[in-house]
């Protein structure tokens, strides 16, 4: 009798997952590719958007954080000090945002066609990374505008980078699922990302968190994050909280290891559910 | 050639079905009072509380065992609702079985729908290169067909045009394009050729034809059953759930298209004449795929009210655009006696009817052609049937007569088998 290659039985796993997700690789690249392409289709200035709105965001926080509320900055120029917490904080927003949608806005393929379900989601957050290779790249102008050389730390960067993806990957694995079932996370996200904006410390140094509090802050995965960047970025200005640091990552890696658990634990009925 | 590629054993999937909210989907809140109402103490008391209708089971699929062999066509068919698409669905992994195991060998694919993936913004070869992709084929496989799909398509002037200016038909036969180059193992296929104008319908065949030729397994679900017998060897038979019949795809469509032609199948294609002497009250072809120049034969149930000593049957043949090409009546007329439920076979001799897709309408009446005749009931548009021909191996037809397009219908032989 022959080998079989595909068994399928209830809530069971298909073997070779790993193997399957690496021979569909190139769909991942092809989702995030049409998103990327599609967002931006039809507009007048097309790919610019993508440069324009971090930059506006950017000169609203400024304004607002450093002209009006007159916030200290420790001798960092204000933008920078704003946009290097901008920064993770629209990856964080766009990538949470996308994938969260990204299953039920893919219902009509999921219902019809099989392919590894992670994939959507995952390249949801490709294409916010995207943005923000963009907007980074307005962050080095900027810094070469201001004068603003950064140290050594500025190599950590990328650890800080990952730990941004890692947490809104987990979360957006968490509610893209939930949302198949939950349609309710549809109003949930944008409120969630608003309120974020708040009690995350982007128009704000994470400083004027009284010390009591600091830990508790600090269970806001993005806290790490955003500190962690904003160190790395312009370290003069504060020194890296390491107990709430530490507890961000821990944190983080939570809701990844929990995300991924549960998008595999339901995807097998996204097409029944939805 | 006989190695088994697709096994199933004992496959069942069920669906919830929730009648009490329009919504199909949950929302935290039913979440939560569902969760109340399980805490809810009168239930444990064991009162019915009044929701438990308000969900109800339903079996898509009932303990299906089926083992097809490499290189078969198979063609499913069955009513909606037998639980075709959702044996594609299961096999695709698209959702998975409530029980039972499914064990698969080779590559799959499946086309459910036709242009499922394709993005309206995304231009012609945008898309093509995206639904390739989705469908599961690799970036240069999907390169190295692309002058064939366009070719087939047939739209190489609008490539650059997003699809969402294409008309519909344009986007249905680039869609299809796209899924026609798929090469896997084994091809899983849903009632995907309603599409486009009738020649380009032609080319989907040709094309499927060309696919089953090259050694793959093909599942074909569709209600076309013209296409079913092209393309298919055996067939399976779903109803309610279950598997009704498998066997040579001949077999399988007769039995299938029969079940429509018993008595209570369609009240609306009943003529009956208000007097009702004489009602047929069953009627029912033996075969439905008929070999050229056999005797098509049809059993017809009749009880009348009074004694009919001159009855007589006509029996109306038409071809698909409704042009009679045949008809009869019986010359040996007889007797119906009052209140006797009589069960009459009519034999229509071989009469070089062509191969092809007919219609045949039955009436039963009193009197014959020399007197004048009345119709006192009759059948119409129910009992369809097919004459298929023998064909040999380089695809010519044995044995045509000239007087095919000429027909004379020579006589009807009606025996009595009521017992």
């Amino acid at each position: 009798m022959s080998e079989f290659d595909i068994i399928i039985e209830p809530k069971k796993t298909i073997g070779h997952y790993w193997k399957e997700l690496w021979q569909y690789r190139e769909l991942f690249y092809f989702f995030a590719w049409r998103d990327f392409k599609v967002q931006y289709k039809q507009t007048a200035i097309g790919v610019l958007w993508a440069v324009l709105r971090p930059l506006l965001t950017m000169i609203v926080l400024t304004v607002i954080f450093g002209k009006v509320a007159k916030l200290p900055s420790s001798g960092v120029p204000y933008p920078i000090l704003v946009f290097s917490a901008m920064l993770p904080w629209q990856l964080f927003a766009s990538s949470f945002t996308h994938s969260s949608n990204s299953i039920v806005e893919n219902a009509n393929m999921i219902s019809k066609i099989y392919f590894p379900r992670i994939i959507i989601p995952s390249s949801a957050i490709l294409v916010s990374f995207v943005d923000f290779v963009i907007s980074f790249s307005i962050l080095v102008i900027m810094m070469l505008y201001y004068g603003f050389y950064p140290d050594i730390k500025f190599l950590l960067l990328p650890l800080f980078i990952i730990l941004a993806v890692m947490t809104s990957y987990g979360i957006g694995l968490w509610f893209s699922a939930l949302n198949v079932k939950y349609r309710d996370i549809r109003y949930v996200v944008p409120f969630a990302v608003q309120f974020g904006l708040y009690i995350s410390p982007v128009g704000f140094s994470s400083d004027v968190i009284p010390e009591k509090w600091r830990l508790l802050y600090s269970l806001n995965p993005m806290v790490g994050v955003i500190d962690g960047f904003r160190w790395a970025v312009c370290g003069s200005v504060s020194e890296l909280y390491v107990p709430g640091f530490s507890l961000s990552v821990l944190i983080s890696f939570l809701i990844l290891a929990t995300g991924f658990l549960y998008f595999r634990k339901t995807e097998r009925s996204f097409a029944d559910v939805i | 050639m006989s190695e088994t590629v697709i096994k199933i054993e004992n496959l069942s999937k069920r669906y919830i079905i929730g009648h009490e909210t329009g919504a199909p989907y949950m929302t935290l809140r039913d979440t939560l009072t569902d969760v109340g109402k399980k805490l809810n103490p009168v239930r444990w008391l064991g009162k019915d509380t009044g929701d438990k209708s308000s969900k109800e089971e339903f079996w898509a699929l009932k303990d299906i065992n089926l083992e097809i062999k490499q290189g078969e066509k198979i063609g499913i068919i069955g009513r909606n609702g037998a639980g075709k698409s959702t044996l594609l669905k299961i096999l695709s992994r698209i959702t998975e079985p409530t029980t039972g195991k499914v064990q698969i060998k080779g590559r799959v694919a499946s086309l459910l729908e036709v242009g499922t993936g394709f993005h309206p913004e995304l231009s012609g070869r945008e898309n093509i290169f995206l639904n390739g992709a989705i469908l599961g084929m690799r970036k240069e496989e999907i390169k190295k067909k692309f002058d064939e799909i366009v070719d087939f398509s047939g739209v190489e002037k609008f490539l650059d045009t997003p699809v969402k200016r294409y008309s519909s038909g344009m986007y249905v036969r680039l869609a299809f394009a796209v899924a026609a180059h798929l090469e896997p193992e084994i091809l899983l296929i849903d009632e995907v050729l309603a599409v486009g104008d009738a020649e380009f319908q032609k080319k989907c065949l040709g094309k499927m034809d060309d696919v089953a030729k090259q050694g793959r397994t093909v599942l074909f679900v569709s209600h076309n059953m013209d296409a079913i017998k092209g393309l298919c060897d055996n067939g399976i038979l779903f109803f309610e759930g279950k598997v009704k019949l498998s066997g040579s795809i001949l077999d399988v469509v007769d039995h299938y298209s029969l079940m429509f032609q018993s008595k209570k199948a369609n009240l609306l294609h009943r003529y009956n004449i208000g007097s009702n002497f004489v009602e047929i009250s069953d009627v029912k072809m033996e075969k439905v795929n008929i070999r050229y120049n056999h005797p098509i034969i049809i059993f017809v149930s009749t009880i009348s009210k009074k004694t009919i000593v001159k009855a007589t049957f006509t029996v109306t043949i038409k071809n698909e655009n409704d042009n009679v090409v045949g008809l009869s009546y019986s010359f040996d007329c007889f007797e119906l006696p009052k209140d006797l439920e009589k069960l009459l076979k009519i034999e229509i001799p071989p009469f070089n009817l062509a191969p092809g897709n007919y219609i045949l309408n039955i009436t039963i009446g009193e009197g014959n052609n020399e007197q004048g005749c009345k119709v006192y009931d009759g059948y119409f548009n129910i009992l369809k049937f097919s004459i298929f021909g023998d064909w040999s191996k380089n695809g010519s037809l044995i044995g045509w007569r000239k007087s095919w397009g000429n027909i004379v219908i020579n006589n009807m032989i009606i025996s009595d088998l009521t017992r």
